[in-house]
């Protein structure tokens, strides 16, 4: 008996699971509304997070069995829902009932310095997401290698990390589901409320974090 | 789009073209392809979906779905299926490769226009982008997808 246990032990894999929210799903109103927050935080990334365990299980099983072809054809359903995971679960800490405002210390200092000031850094990172073509995230992202803070957008659910190598500071969801029912097509209305809900203090540690 | 892309061809391609540099280029194509790719799925879109459509085909596209896709349920079935797995924006389209003389069902992304991406020729196109479906099916792509062959206008589509 002690030995299937430690034998199930051993077999399990460690499964994603989806994060509770730091807050109700009503409380970003009035600039993102209770609806959007519960279909795409319980709908949404959950899908995410179901789809990555079962593509996890799928690859564990042909990487066990060194079924290569199947591993690779895995790889897109891999970085979909998991980019989708990664993704989603910066996104509910990057907002804030409490944010809007502009950062204070090392983050807006850095923004000063790569930017010229905040306000051009917003209408740059505005600009960039809300000409994001189809579905995708608009991003601050930290650049390690050259120590600078970079604004970089990324198609569909690709995360930033894993496909430039920057490190994310805060990012916007331009999937239309992120603002559709609200703002319907108006998606420029959607990314100049969104900073009415940026949460600079997660941005800040993140971005303390990355820069360490 | 279609707003978009008139601004486009009249303007900086004819301006920005002659410069040489790449990147006006191609960010300039890319804006063509986008708004131009719009236009043209939407401008089909239209045309194939009908408040007396639905049903199922009849005479020649009939036949050639059976040939193609053993039958119309399979035929469905498939579509789908390859249209609610569309991974963000894009369209699912039911094609006519001439090459072959075999219909295909193929998915494009975003706007890219299905004949100047793969040469198929569009018969049928289903948009999956969330603005399609959104404020009356919420996250639920394939309930969309499946209604929408309610009114789908067959004649059209032959």
């Amino acid at each position: 008996m002690m030995r299937t246990r430690v034998l199930s032990v051993l077999g399990r894999r460690t499964k994603a699971t989806l994060p509770e929210l730091p807050y109700e799903y009503h409380a970003l109103e009035p600039y993102i509304s209770a609806d959007i927050m519960e279909l795409h935080h319980s709908k949404h990334h959950a899908t995410y997070v179901n789809n990555l365990n079962v593509a996890n299980e799928a690859l564990q099983e042909a990487s066990s069995k060194g079924d290569v072809t199947k591993c690779v054809q895995l790889a897109n359903a891999i970085k979909f829902n998991g980019g989708g995971h990664v993704n989603h679960t910066i996104f509910w800490q990057n907002m804030s009932p409490n944010g809007g405002g502009e950062p204070e210390g090392p983050l807006a200092e850095a923004i000063q310095r790569d930017f010229g000031s905040f306000a051009a850094f917003q209408a740059k990172m505005s600009q960039a997401t809300v000409a994001v073509q189809g579905s995708g995230w608009g991003w601050l992202g930290y650049n390690k290698e050259a120590g600078r803070l970079q604004v970089a957008t990324c198609a569909n659910q690709d995360p930033l990390e894993a496909t430039t190598g920057l490190i994310p500071i805060i990012g916007i969801d331009v999937w239309e589901h992120a603002y559709y029912l609200q703002y319907k097509n108006v998606r420029p209305d959607y990314v100049n409320q969104f900073w009415n809900v940026a949460n600079w203090e997660d941005a800040g540690s993140r971005f303390s974090a990355a820069s360490a | 789009m279609v707003a978009n892309l008139p601004a486009c061809v009249g303007q900086k391609c004819v301006g920005r073209l002659s410069i040489g540099s790449d990147s006006p280029r191609l960010s300039i194509s890319e804006a063509i392809v986008f708004n131009g790719g719009g236009h043209i799925n939407h401008s089909i879109f239209w045309t194939i979906l009908s408040p007396t459509g639905g049903g199922e085909p009849t005479n020649d596209l009939a036949s050639q779905i059976r040939l193609d896709f053993g039958s119309f349920e399979d035929f469905k079935k498939n579509m789908i299926e390859r249209s609610s797995a569309v991974k963000g924006s894009g369209w699912g389209w039911l094609g006519w490769n001439r090459k072959t003389s075999k219909l295909e069902i193929v998915t494009t992304q975003n706007q890219d226009p299905l004949e100047a991406t793969t040469g198929l020729i569009p018969l049928l196109g289903i948009d999956v982008w969330e603005h399609a479906y959104y404020i009356q099916y919420k996250n639920l792509r394939a309930e969309y997808v499946e209604r929408i062959f309610d009114i789908i206008d067959w004649i059209n589509v032959a």
